[in-house]
């Protein structure tokens, strides 16, 4: 028996809109595993926002999940799994419970969350009752425990209304409350898009810190390459609502298996990168409403053959068990597209023997 | 001759998408039906329906009937045949007066808010200061010395009261568009005030100034109820008139009269209504996302 | 000695939030252009870098300094240097959703200045031109895109209509504010290309303001790269010098802030930390040295009490900090013989 924390089987997800239906997410199968920082990777467009919130069920009324399951599993002090139940079967009240005891989402508008007119100890009291969890000097307490786990002036904080913050105060205050009830599994949707520099650096520690200190699930979703490489322990790489490559980020990194993730990594220009080592996916992301046949990506895909046309190809383990992608031509691609980075990992393999 | 079956062509397609947006919003779709209902009673309906010249004192204040559908007045006239003639004038002052309102509201609000600075202040001061004296009570006064007899009179002075609040409307709309990134593109390019006010401004307002034209022209229906109820506008036989004579005629007394009051009423709630209800399917007219059909 | 194209001299502009209260964003900063130079302008939100790309297209007025272009200067401008200047400086925005006018067709939008200023002539000279304006900025095929609407374009090609639309004019200079950053990741360095190529073809200048140093790195390849702080320029260098070996202590700590794609280097990056996390009010601006509070390399009193100029070294890289001139005194170039 498998005791993830998540366990996602064929999870779809269709937004009505006026032209037809807009397929968000297309049969995913996922794992989020015990006290692991998983990162869903992908353009605007691509579903992984749609996957995060499916997960704590905060869809759009448009939106309509088609089939799949959600297991998710409690864990006992002693590591058994306590309970294990299906997220699209919840009722109402079992799912707001949920929805901050097991999972914490935090969204991506850090300002729009906060109702303006509270300070920050109302809206911690709110939830606390809510969920009639701790009450005064008690919860306070509790709350300045989280403000220092996140580097905030406790202080400073608690009495503040959310305009007095700064955007990464306003993050930090989010993450925070999302964390109010020990949940073991919490979802950041873009956690530094928007933020300065040093403010997405010190976003990155704090999340780090917290991680090791509190071992919680953490599944985060970011277009943004770097951050992946800095906080994740696994990857998958979204395309077209579906995952097309997933794996453990040094082997995502290092040895990356489908050409979507080899064409994200060499579209970002790093400090270190050589200029001509930089390039552009031609194309532009597809239509989730008039999908084209085959693999989604065949069109901007430099490797595309008759068959990537005709049939979609499923996720295969490729060079290891634990390294996933769904490619007809995954043995080649590397070698084909980042010559420099099969190269060096020729060099590194001789000089091992 | 070519281009001219081409451009009726365009013109053609043009018109039945807009028919299709107008009906896409179903409230919307039926103000228009309406509107376009009343709007044929009573500007197409005199011309078939003799109008009722003479009295008849032995049918005086009959309740509605298959003989008199919708009852008699106190001059023993068919409501149905007053109502078809009281129309006309009622839509006709409403119009222009709407017409002019936003006309001398979209050119305030326009200047006040290009010029900006002092000129700016000065424009809506005076705005303020229109905006702030008892209108009902000026309207009275006013239409007590000046003599309105025709429609444009009557239009033409409901407007010099009826501009201020959408002056400062339309200025608040051009503030924000001035700050728009296309606007300042345009000032980039050099494309000149006229460029930018009349072609990359005005067709982003179009939606909003029609709003504001019905808007006006449904105060306008108000104000000229109003003033006419009062004796103070004495032309026609509309709807207005109709409902001041039935009131002064005591019908508020007689229950077999209440038609005579509520048929001019009934005409003129329904061409509110239907202005309202049409309204509100104007944005989707002009929103070019919708007309393209994404 | 050749006339820079745009030069800003001790440009300062403030703006009123209350009476009596003045924000100063952007203060006392100096900078040149060549024609066909690329520069970026990096920094964080607040730092001024698009007060200064707005005051450098005319679109503000600064409160004290000179721009001059062509070596004339702006505020003396009239006639038709006045409108070469105008149509020479030309704007790129950040958002392609706003930038654009939501009623225009993109036929519309790129044919207005060309008719507008008698560059074409005719309906059908009009069409080809922008048919090739389209094709000049990668938008294929460009015939079928002149009648949709920006809605029906995905951001990339937006953002390449709003190219398309600055190149009527035939500018000499192109201010690109954070022109990439609404833009999905795989396709923003095509576009950065695609400007990369205009710049080759058109002799075109461009300053480029972003938050990204990576990719000012890769856009400014061969150009200099300008970092702001709180509305003061600190340090200027060529692209690839002022990563390699940035001078000024917050540059230091941005460059070691910064994320990279690739775990093990990332992961293991040596780290600059910094004194303080708050970031200072514009407001109430730190005196002397306004990176003091938090500078990792605060060496006393006067960081605190004297502002430090922008010094020019032999190097080609300019840093406003009293520790660097004073360790690197040997390599100042001497101002008055510049």
């Amino acid at each position: 028996m498998s005791a993830d924390t998540l366990t996602i089987r064929n999870l779809t997800i269709e937004y009505q809109a006026k032209r037809g239906a807009v397929q968000a997410v297309r049969g995913i199968d996922l794992d989020v595993r015990r006290s692991e920082a998983l990162a869903l990777i992908g353009e605007s467009g691509s579903g992984k926002t749609t996957i995060g919130l499916g997960i704590v069920r905060l869809l759009v009324s448009t939106a309509k999940i088609t089939s799949g399951e959600l297991i998710f599993r409690r864990f006992g002090i002693g590591g058994q799994v306590e309970k294990e139940f299906d997220v699209l079967k919840l009722s109402p009240r079992e799912l707001r419970a949920f929805r901050w005891k097991d999972c914490a989402m935090v969204f991506q508008a850090a300002l729009n969350a906060f109702n303006p007119v509270l300070r920050i100890s109302a809206q911690f009291g709110d939830t606390a009752r809510a969920h009639r969890y701790l009450h005064g000097e008690a919860l306070r307490k509790r709350a300045y425990e989280l403000f220092d786990l996140v580097r905030l002036d406790p202080e400073r904080v608690w009495n503040a209304y959310p305009h007095e913050l700064s955007g990464g105060m306003r993050q930090r205050v989010l993450i925070a409350l999302g964390l109010l009830l020990d949940p073991p599994m919490l979802i950041l949707d873009e956690p530094t898009t928007a933020l300065d520099i040093l403010t997405q650096r010190n976003i990155m520690d704090v999340l780090k810190d917290l991680r090791e200190k509190l071992r919680f699930s953490l599944v985060f979703i970011s277009h943004d390459l770097s951050l992946a490489a800095e906080l994740a322990d696994r990857i998958a790489t979204v395309y077209a609502g579906r995952v097309v490559e997933l794996g453990n980020v040094y082997d995502t990194f290092q040895n990356p298996q489908h050409p979507y993730t080899i064409g994200l990594i060499n579209a970002v220009p790093t400090l270190t990168t050589h200029r001509d080592k930089v390039s552009s996916i031609p194309g532009s992301p597809p239509d989730l409403i008039d999908l084209p046949s085959g693999c989604k990506f065949h069109p901007r895909c430099p490797l595309a053959i008759e068959k990537c046309k005709l049939e979609e190809p499923e996720l295969v383990p490729t060079s290891g068990p634990e390294h996933l992608a769904a490619c007809w031509r995954w043995q080649e691609a590397k070698q084909i597209l980042m010559p420099s980075a099969a190269e060096a990992e020729l060099r590194n393999a001789k000089q091992e023997r | 001759m070519i281009p001219l079956v081409h451009k009726l062509a365009d013109f053609w397609r043009e018109t039945i998408k807009t028919l299709k947006l107008i009906a896409r919003n179903k409230m919307g779709f039926v103000g228009f039906i309406l509107l376009l209902l009343l709007i044929l009673m009573s500007f197409v309906g005199p011309l078939i329906v003799q109008p009722e010249v003479r009295a008849d004192i032995t049918q005086i204040y009959k309740p509605p009937s298959w003989a008199h559908p919708l009852g008699t007045d106190f001059q023993g006239r068919e409501n149905w045949i007053m109502l078809v003639h009281g129309g006309a004038e009622v839509i006709e002052v409403a119009f222009l007066a709407g017409v002019m309102t936003t006309i001398i509201a979209v050119i305030v609000g326009a200047f006040s808010a290009f010029l900006g600075g002092k000129a700016d202040e000065l424009i809506m001061t005076v705005t303020d200061v229109w905006l702030a004296l008892p209108r009902g009570i000026l309207l009275i006064v006013t239409a007590y010395f000046v003599s309105l007899q025709d429609v444009w009179a009557l239009a033409l002075f409901l407007s010099v009261f009826g501009w201020p609040s959408l002056a400062r409307q339309v200025r608040s709309q051009f503030l924000s568009l001035k700050k728009r990134e296309y606007v300042e593109a345009a000032q980039l390019l050099n494309l000149g005030t006229p460029h930018i006010l009349f072609r990359e401004m005005l067709p982003n307002m179009m939606s909003y100034i029609l709003i504001a034209l019905i808007e006006s022209m449904t105060g306008a229906i108000y104000s000229q109820t109003y003033l006419v109820f009062l004796g103070l506008v004495p032309f026609g036989n509309n709807w207005g008139v109709l409902f001041s004579l039935a009131y002064a005629k005591n019908a508020i007394y007689n229950t077999n009269a209440m038609s005579s009051l509520l048929v001019p009423m009934g005409g003129i709630v329904l061409l509110q209504l239907s202005l309202i209800m049409f309204s509100r399917s104007l944005e989707e007219i002009f929103n070019p996302r919708l007309r393209t059909g994404v | 000695m050749n006339t820079p194209l745009i030069e800003l001299k001790h440009l300062t502009r403030r703006f009123q939030v209350k009476r009596n209260v003045f924000i100063t964003a952007v203060n006392d900063v100096s900078l040149s252009l060549n024609p066909g130079e690329i520069v970026c302008l990096v920094g964080e939100s607040g730092c001024g870098k698009t007060t200064t790309g707005k005051m450098m297209a005319g679109l503000l007025k600064p409160s004290e300094g000179q721009i001059l272009y062509n070596g004339q200067d702006l505020a003396q401008l009239e006639g038709e240097a006045w409108k070469r200047y105008r149509l020479g400086v030309q704007m790129i925005h950040q958002d392609p959703y706003a930038s654009l006018n939501p009623s225009h067709t993109i036929y519309d939008i790129v044919s207005a200045p060309l008719r507008h200023h008698r560059i074409t002539n005719g309906e059908k000279e009009t069409r080809a031109a922008a048919i090739e304006l389209l094709e000049n900025v990668d938008l294929t095929p460009a015939a079928d895109l002149l009648d949709k609407f920006p809605h029906q374009l995905s951001g990339g090609q937006r953002q390449r209509v709003s190219v398309a639309r600055a190149l009527t004019v035939s500018p000499k200079f192109i201010i690109a504010d954070e022109a990439v950053s609404m833009v999905d990741v795989s396709i923003r360095i095509s576009l950065l290309n695609t400007l990369l190529k205009l710049k080759d073809k058109n002799g075109l200048a461009v300053l480029f303001i972003t938050h990204d140093l990576a990719l000012a790195k890769y856009f400014a390849w061969e150009g200099r790269i300008g970092v702001m702080y709180l509305g003061k320029l600190v340090e200027v260098a060529p692209a690839q010098q002022l990563v390699a070996a940035p001078q000024h202590p917050y540059t230091k700590v941005l460059l070691s802030a910064i994320p990279e794609a690739d775990p093990e280097r990332t992961r293991h990056k040596p780290r600059i930390e910094l004194r303080s996390m708050d970031v200072p009010s514009l407001l109430r601006l730190p005196s002397g040295c306004a990176f003091h509070p938090r500078c990792p390399y605060f060496a006393g009193e006067k960081c605190e009490k004297v502002i430090p100029e922008l010094t020019h070294f032999v190097d080609g890289s300019a840093v406003a900090c009293h520790p660097v001139r004073a360790q690197r005194a040997a390599e100042i170039v001497d101002e008055r013989a510049r």
